[in-house]
């Protein structure tokens, strides 16, 4: 008896310990960001791009990237949510009792979800080379829509299924057109939209292996389409393999701005998810 | 009446246009990336092309080998690291943690999965490369940089802990009250009743969550490429440097249109990544739908 006792607490200890690492592993890596990012961390390094000399530590900041990526991520999850709302309201609304189809339609965005970015990156550098588009902000917006479309599509889906059937019953029942009872739901689900919006870009304005290839690098803001765009992530990479200590010393700063940008987003989401459930009926 | 009817279908037909071209990209991608890798492949077969080891581009030599055992053991030190981790972390959220601290932890999981790869990268070179090379590789070898397989294998498990802890955890949930009530009234511990009934009923799930895990950090590339040394040699201890297939990409970009056949050679490699990564993907997948199925009848 003693030792089946024992055994439960030895392995209860266990739990408690993959727990601590598990859920420590967060405090770690931001607590590192933040040490290291925060002595580096200046006014300029928000304000202003980068100035002559930049790269050997001389003045300016990340503001290209900062806009960069906000254009960018941006970009992609306006166009990702024209795409995927449609496609979330056809998965739902009509295709009514075709229910292996919708699965397996279902199953195939919850595969495109798991494709890396770098796929997506390499096959975004196919579309422009196939178009005759440079390294742009347009290049960078198109490989992180298609990054976002399968997030945005799942996630949407949930939420539309958590719209009680009776209300759409109910539209029905008052002679509204599917399209009608679609706009009824659209209505119902506005935070849900604002949640997947949020997943959508924190997941754009985080990632680099898309965008590599195909938004390029530039010192300055974009102004059109079809210029070049830095890209906050890109800019910390770029500055952690420089040599010089300085310019990495603004690496971990950019990573702190790209940390903090994301940690803002992902509590958003936490706080509109938990705010959405509290409506469901 | 016509109008509202008009409407209705023009829509739906645009609705289904959407959905089957943003469903087409899995088939487009793989047609796309095959398309632009057929000139390699007319020169060397896919034999050649993942079993020699020479990679001089100069002189038209591909050999994927390395790349392919750099990922491997990569992707194998995280599994080894996350898995029984997270095991452990959801056994305890889902069956022992009092409501109170479960609300406390779920948030930190969901902030983790939140951040994005090239933060793990830095993360790794300011705090896993130092610890391997200062403190964990002198007992074992003379001499590391820190800069090795181990610290990409590190880097990845911790990136994987919230997608394998909330699978598990998912799949731990669905399993029916009645069966541990079962084992407990027949005077088993809680933690009898999680080695025999729980865990066996949750395999399936388990085998899904590791095998999405496993797509998951085949395709990493940042943060890996980062911290991985990216040499192009097979790894022999965990203190070498390695090369994954996606760190091979990103690196050489660049120059990839200036050299004849490795741009095909690129390509190829995310198709090859492409092809690994959807095959496992469809197997958990189709695992953990039967699992919800099994559940709702």
């Amino acid at each position: 008896m003693r030792r089946r006792k024992l055994e439960e607490l030895f392995f209860k200890l266990l739990m408690v310990l993959a727990t601590i690492i598990v859920a420590g592993s967060f405090f770690l890596i931001v607590g590192t960001i933040f040490y290291k990012g925060v002595p580096y961390m200046n006014l300029d390094m928000i304000t202003k791009t980068p100035g002559g000399g930049f790269y050997i530590g001389k003045e300016g900041g990340v503001l290209n990237a900062i806009v960069g990526s906000l254009y960018v991520a941006g970009g992609a999850t306006i166009l990702g949510l024209l795409i995927s709302i449609p496609v979330a309201l056809y998965i739902n609304m009509y295709m009514d009792g075709k229910r292996f189809l919708s699965n397996t339609l279902r199953m195939a965005f919850d595969v495109l979800f798991g494709i890396p970015s770098i796929v997506y990156g390499a096959f975004g550098f196919l579309i422009m080379i196939y178009f005759g588009i440079r390294a742009s902000l347009l290049g960078g917006i198109i490989a992180v829509t298609l990054l976002v479309i399968p997030i945005l599509v799942r996630t949407l889906d949930e939420v539309i299924r958590t719209v009680p059937l009776e209300l759409r019953d109910a539209a029905l029942s008052l002679g509204s057109t599917r399209w009608e009872m679609a706009k009824v739901v659209l209505r119902q689900i506005r935070p849900g939209i604002f949640t997947a919006i949020l997943l959508a870009f924190g997941r754009g304005i985080g990632d680099v292996a898309s965008v590599l290839f195909t938004a390029g690098f530039s010192d300055n803001v974009p102004t059109s389409l079809h210029e070049p765009a830095a890209t906050l992530p890109l800019a910390i990479f770029f500055q952690l393999g420089s040599p010089v200590e300085e310019v990495q010393g603004r690496g971990y700063a950019s990573a702190l701005i790209l940390t903090i940008i994301v940690l803002i987003i992902t509590v958003l989401s936490d706080i509109l998810i938990k705010k959405y459930s509290k409506h469901k009926i | 009446m016509n109008i509202r009817l008009l409407k209705d279908k023009l829509l739906s037909k645009l609705m289904l246009v959407l959905t089957l071209a943003s469903v087409s990209l899995l088939l487009v991608i793989g047609i796309g990336l095959y398309y632009k890798s057929i000139p390699i492949l007319q020169k060397l077969s896919w034999g050649t092309l993942l079993t020699t080891s020479v990679w001089k581009p100069l002189k038209g030599l591909f050999g994927f080998f390395p790349f392919i055992m750099g990922t491997l053991w990569v992707t194998g030190i995280a599994i080894i690291i996350a898995l029984p981790l997270c095991l452990l972390t959801a056994l305890y959220i889902v069956e022992y943690a009092p409501a109170r601290i479960k609300r406390i932890l779920t948030p930190f999981v969901n902030l983790l999965s939140g951040i994005p790869p090239v933060i793990f990268g830095v993360w790794g070179v300011l705090f896993i490369i130092p610890l391997i090379q200062d403190h964990i590789a002198p007992h074992f070898v003379e001499f590391s940089t820190g800069y090795s397989v181990l610290a990409g294998g590190i880097v990845l498990a911790v990136m994987i802990f919230p997608l394998i802890v909330s699978i598990i955890s998912e799949v731990l949930r669905t399993i029916p009250q009645e069966l541990k009530d079962a084992s407990l009234s027949l005077g088993a511990t809680k933690w009898e009743t999680i080695k025999k009934v729980v865990l066996r009923k949750a395999l399936p799930g388990i085998v899904a969550a590791t095998v999405l895990a496993i797509s998951r950090a085949f395709g990493e590339t940042i943060a890996v490429l980062m911290v991985c040394g990216n040499n192009a040699a097979v790894p022999h201890s965990v203190f070498d440097p390695g090369y994954p297939l996606p760190a091979l990409i990103a690196n050489n970009y660049g120059e990839m249109l200036s050299i004849p056949m490795y741009d095909s050679a690129l390509m190829f490699a995310a198709l090859l990544l492409f092809i690994i990564i959807l095959l496992f993907n469809i197997i958990s997948r189709v695992i953990l739908a039967r699992l919800e199925r099994k559940l709702a009848a």
